[in-house]
């Protein structure tokens, strides 16, 4: 971790981040995020909390594509929504640059939004149907007061070719495009500002498999023409596989591994994390007729009340008493190198095959777990 | 249940003081000179009388001491004295009281029933003569003001009827219920009407768009291939589901009903809520415009609420919450 | 038709001044002579009066008229009046987040749970009447029924994604709600200009009628209809109730059928909540 203490200056911040051979962009420490679930009369008070993001910390390197997975609702589009700073945080720091932003006010936001940017995952949701496409990807230069008139024209209709969208279409509306074509919007505006991050949260769900393809090499091209640096969140594993150069794997608000891809891929530590592996659909035949499906029993736990211990334990194969008592910590297991870390108590050894869960009934058909 | 009565109410009692708060504000504003009504032309000018009059009433103190004295006789049931009558301003809401009462309320089960009956008769057949003769009807009634209305049926139904001889309807005054149950049906039936036409001409069409688009429901279809009647499918399951906006309209409606009554009750010569009111603030006889002003607004509040527990009785996937 | 109706309505109001020149009698111009008969009773229609006098001999087709201009010039102005202020109230309601949302809630409660016709009454009264007066009373007796409206489409759309698109690229509240918030709620704005211009017409002859409104030597429908309640002069003088009335009711029908089809044209599943 390349956590900064407080009141270190600028240039001592990016002198220690050059030194760090990591070369972190992007750094979280410890990030709480709490939905309060408040009830009462006149005055509310608050009886619970959505525990959304419980403590995570991950780093983002330059130039890096990080994937996260996890299935839906276990925290990853709020997680995204706290690196951007779309939530406050409850608790916890980020660290952006050098900087740490995790209390900035929106104004004192602003310069930092320049530099990190979003996608979306509804490309109809996050266009207004009620503004033409050329005023939609020149928003950034308005808000930020970069440029105006026709040169603001001229720069969004460089976007426009640069994502693979006839600049001939500026004056159209949204309804216009189709799915596929309205995300390379979303993504024309994101670029907009030649921001350092780009935050993408699930930017090919909702498209069709043969457009997703597109998307994806889309994204990739523009990464290394201009060097940008992903945060890529997705719940279909083989996407992130394709994509990332890292990948976290989130549980219940939680990370629970953390490795380089072809590490986790092929020797997945967590539990969670070879379940969910097995659950994925193989596009290869020869390698789907081999696998075995690990299914999972019972539901996700809530959020409000999450497990002591480790969150998994429920309904993780492997679990002991231990498992309940004690949260495990997100280390390097197995003789693993320190790029690969993993939060469990009884890591699976290399080749290990995940037994059946734990006591149910055999003929009952619990849900397992829902991969697209 | 409990939870959302009693914050509904305590909101509601937020909204009822703030009104008196404004209200007091602007006799604050520009206050009348009491001492003038109250002691009359002569007297007025014996400034020792002036003066033991206003400390009287204690409207020498400070406006706030005034505002909290007068919370704390409100609150003990006592509303004053008018400063024009001199009579208890209780005992003249009183009196007026049964007038407005009669003629909202009955005025309110006209527009209600028949404006609902009219639009679902009409939705039943849509592009119908019948359809069309009852959005004609909407759309002129709509356009009706109540006292253009009031006067055109007095000219009618009263002077002519009058000048051929017919005195079925009495032009003006009320009779008390107790009294005479047919003469107090007699002199409400014009006012009654003229107060209920605009707003059935709203639950007419409401009623009508609403039920179109229940009737096309997959569950009233569901409900018909049962073999259900008609009648039953119309009245039982079609409009139960109409009926929620007709429930909205009527919480805001029962906010206009004073000021409808202000005129029905000037055209038709009615000595209700709304005459007596006009009365007061033409005499500046500020302890009866605040009474009725809070007893209008608690009126508001409480059908408010009546409104929104009749929603959950309606759909049952609104919680009170 | 009601739209040509409108238009000649406008027409006439602009042109009232030559018109009643054309005429020949002034709004408040008292013809003793001819336009009352020897017991002082008005005349009715005819060669000198078109559509006849009224109790002062003053000709009716002039200070209806006149009456028109000032129906026009309150019930628009107030209607266009209480939509800004619905509109810009019910937006930072809505989307200023709870705490202003509160404030602004209780306050269109307050005014929606207010008797408006007495308490217009009331201010008149105590202030005065005069034609601003009126228009300020009726703009802020309708503007918590469009506010109350804007501020629900406004909580709808601010959970929308493309409202966290443009707070990610580091716009203001200012800005979301001028730019993405704003267009979304034209159509049903325009609706409601439509709906509110014929309320505030009755709303401004109604305050007319009770002697609240217009002062009197000044013709408007509504205190010429007053005058003819007047010990219950429209009975021997029908002109003298028909003709206004007549105004009043055509104007009204004509604003609700243009609000009815605009409504169809831009957005048929508006609610109806303005129908009075």
């Amino acid at each position: 971790m390349t956590a900064l203490p407080h009141g270190t200056s600028p240039a001592a911040a990016a002198a220690a981040a050059a030194a760090d051979e990591d070369d972190a962009l992007l750094t979280l420490d410890d990030v709480v995020k709490h939905f309060p679930i408040r009830r009462g009369i006149v005055i509310k008070s608050e009886v619970g909390q959505v525990r959304a993001v419980d403590g995570v910390s991950l780093t983002v390197r330059r130039g890096e594509t990080l994937g996260l997975v996890g299935e839906t609702g276990c925290g990853k589009s709020t997680l995204a929504r706290c690196m951007t700073r779309l939530y406050p945080l409850t608790s916890g720091r980020i660290t952006f640059d050098g900087h740490d932003i995790s209390r900035l006010s929106p104004r004192a936001m602003r310069p930092y939004r320049r530099q990190m940017q979003m996608i979306f995952q509804d490309p109809y949701g996050s266009l207004n149907p009620h503004r033409r496409i050329g005023s939609i990807i020149g928003d950034p230069f308005a808000i930020h007061g970069v440029a105006d008139g026709p040169e603001r024209k001229r720069k969004v209709q460089e976007l426009m070719e640069l994502v693979g969208l006839n600049p001939e279409h500026f004056n159209r509306f949204p309804s216009d495009f189709s799915g596929g074509q309205r995300q390379r919007i979303g993504v024309a505006r994101a670029l907009a500002l030649r921001p350092k991050l780009i935050v993408c949260d699930e930017p090919v769900s909702a498209l069709d498999v043969s457009i997703q393809a597109q998307i994806i090499n889309l994204l990739q091209t523009l990464q290394s023409e201009l060097g940008l640096t992903y945060v890529f969140i997705a719940h279909d594993l083989s996407v992130v596989e394709h994509v990332s150069d890292r990948v976290a794997v989130m549980y219940l608000g939680k990370v629970v591994e953390i490795a380089e891809r072809a590490a986790l891929y092929s020797t997945p530590r967590h539990p969670y994390t070879a379940a969910l592996l097995s659950a994925a659909s193989v596009a290869d035949p020869d390698r789907a007729a081999v696998r075995q499906r690990i299914v999972l029993h019972g539901d996700v736990p809530s959020p409000i009340d999450p497990p002591s211990g480790c969150r998994f334990h429920p309904r993780c194969p492997k679990a002991q008493e231990i498992c309940g008592r004690v949260q495990p910590d997100l280390v390097p297991v197995l003789a693993d190198p320190p790029k690969h870390v993993t939060a469990c108590h009884f890591p699976m050894a290399d080749g290990e095959k995940l037994g059946p869960a734990p006591a149910e009934p055999a003929d009952a058909h619990p849900p397992g777990i829902g991969m697209r | 249940m409990l939870r959302f009565l009693i914050r509904r109410t305590l909101t509601g009692l937020l909204v009822i003081w703030l009104i008196s708060v404004v209200v007091f504000a602007i006799f604050f504003i520009a206050p009348p000179n009491v001492a003038f009504l109250l002691l009359g032309k002569f007297q007025a000018s014996n400034q020792q009388l002036v003066e033991q009059v206003t400390a009287q009433l204690g409207l020498n103190k400070p406006i706030p001491v005034q505002y909290w004295n007068f919370l704390v006789r409100l609150l003990h049931g006592n509303l004053g004295y008018s400063y024009y009558s001199h009579e208890a301003v209780t005992t003249l809401i009183g009196r007026a009281l049964p007038v407005t009462a009669s003629l909202a309320i009955g005025a309110a089960i006209i527009w209600v029933v028949s404006g609902v009956l009219i639009g679902v008769l009409s939705a039943t057949h849509p592009r119908s003569i019948r359809d069309r003769l009852a959005t004609l009807f909407a759309l002129t009634g709509l356009s009706f003001p109540t006292f253009v209305l009031g006067l055109i049926l007095l000219f009618f139904l009263f002077y002519k009827l009058h000048l051929a001889g017919i005195d079925w309807f009495p032009g003006s005054g009320y009779v008390p219920l107790t009294q005479d149950p047919w003469q107090w049906f007699l002199h409400l039936i014009l006012p009654w009407i003229t107060l209920a036409v605009a707003s059935m001409a709203v639950y007419v069409r409401l009623a009508r768009g609403q039920m179109l688009e229940v009737l096309g429901d997959d569950y009233i279809r569901t409900a018909r291939a049962k073999g259900l009647s008609e009648t039953r499918v119309t009245f039982r399951h079609a409009l139960r589901a109409a009926l929620v906006p007709i429930v909205t309209q009527f919480g805001i409606d029962v906010a206009t009903l004073l000021g409808g009554a202000i005129v029905t009750e000037q055209v038709f010569g009615l000595n209700g809520l709304g005459a007596l009111s006009v009365s007061s603030v033409v005499n500046q006889d500020e302890p009866v415009i605040i009474a009725i002003v809070l007893l209008a607004a608690v009126f508001v509040v409480i059908a408010n609420i009546l409104v929104d527990i009749l929603y959950a009785v309606l759909d049952p996937r609104v919680r009170l919450e | 038709m009601c739209g040509a109706f409108i238009l000649f309505l406008v027409l006439v109001a602009v042109f009232a001044d030559p018109l009643s020149h054309l005429i020949g009698w002034g709004p408040t111009q008292q013809d003793r002579a001819t336009g009352t008969t020897a017991d002082g009773l008005p005349v009715g229609p005819g060669r000198i009066h078109l559509l006849g006098a009224d109790q002062l001999g003053r000709d009716v087709l002039v200070r209806l008229i006149y009456g028109a201009r000032v129906s026009l010039v309150v019930g628009v102005s107030a209607a266009i009046a209480a939509v800004l202020i619905g509109v810009i109230i019910g937006l930072c309601a809505g989307f200023l987040g709870p705490a202003v949302d509160s404030v602004l809630a209780r306050l269109m409660d307050v005014v929606l749970a207010f008797p408006f016709l007495l308490f217009a009454i009331a201010l008149v009264t105590v202030v005065g009447p005069s034609e601003l007066l009126e228009i300020a009373v009726i703009a802020f007796f309708s503007w918590a029924a469009v506010g109350r409206i804007v501020r629900g489409q406004t909580l709808a759309i601010r959970e929308r994604e493309y409202v966290e698109a443009a707070r990610s690229l580091g716009a203001g509240n200012l800005r979301i709600m001028v730019v993405d918030v704003l267009p979304n709620l034209i159509a049903p704005v325009l609706v409601y200009v439509t709906l509110l211009i014929p309320i505030s017409i009755v709303f401004e002859a109604t305050l007319s009628f009770l002697g609240v409104g217009i002062i009197p030597p000044t013709p408007s429908w509504g205190n010429m209809l007053d005058d003819a309640q007047q010990g219950g002069l429209y009975q021997v003088a029908w002109w003298f109730l028909t003709f206004p009335a007549a105004a009043l009711v055509l104007t009204t029908l004509a604003f609700n059928l243009l609000g009815d089809s605009v409504r169809d044209a831009l957005d048929p599943r508006t609610e109806r909540l303005f129908a009075k």
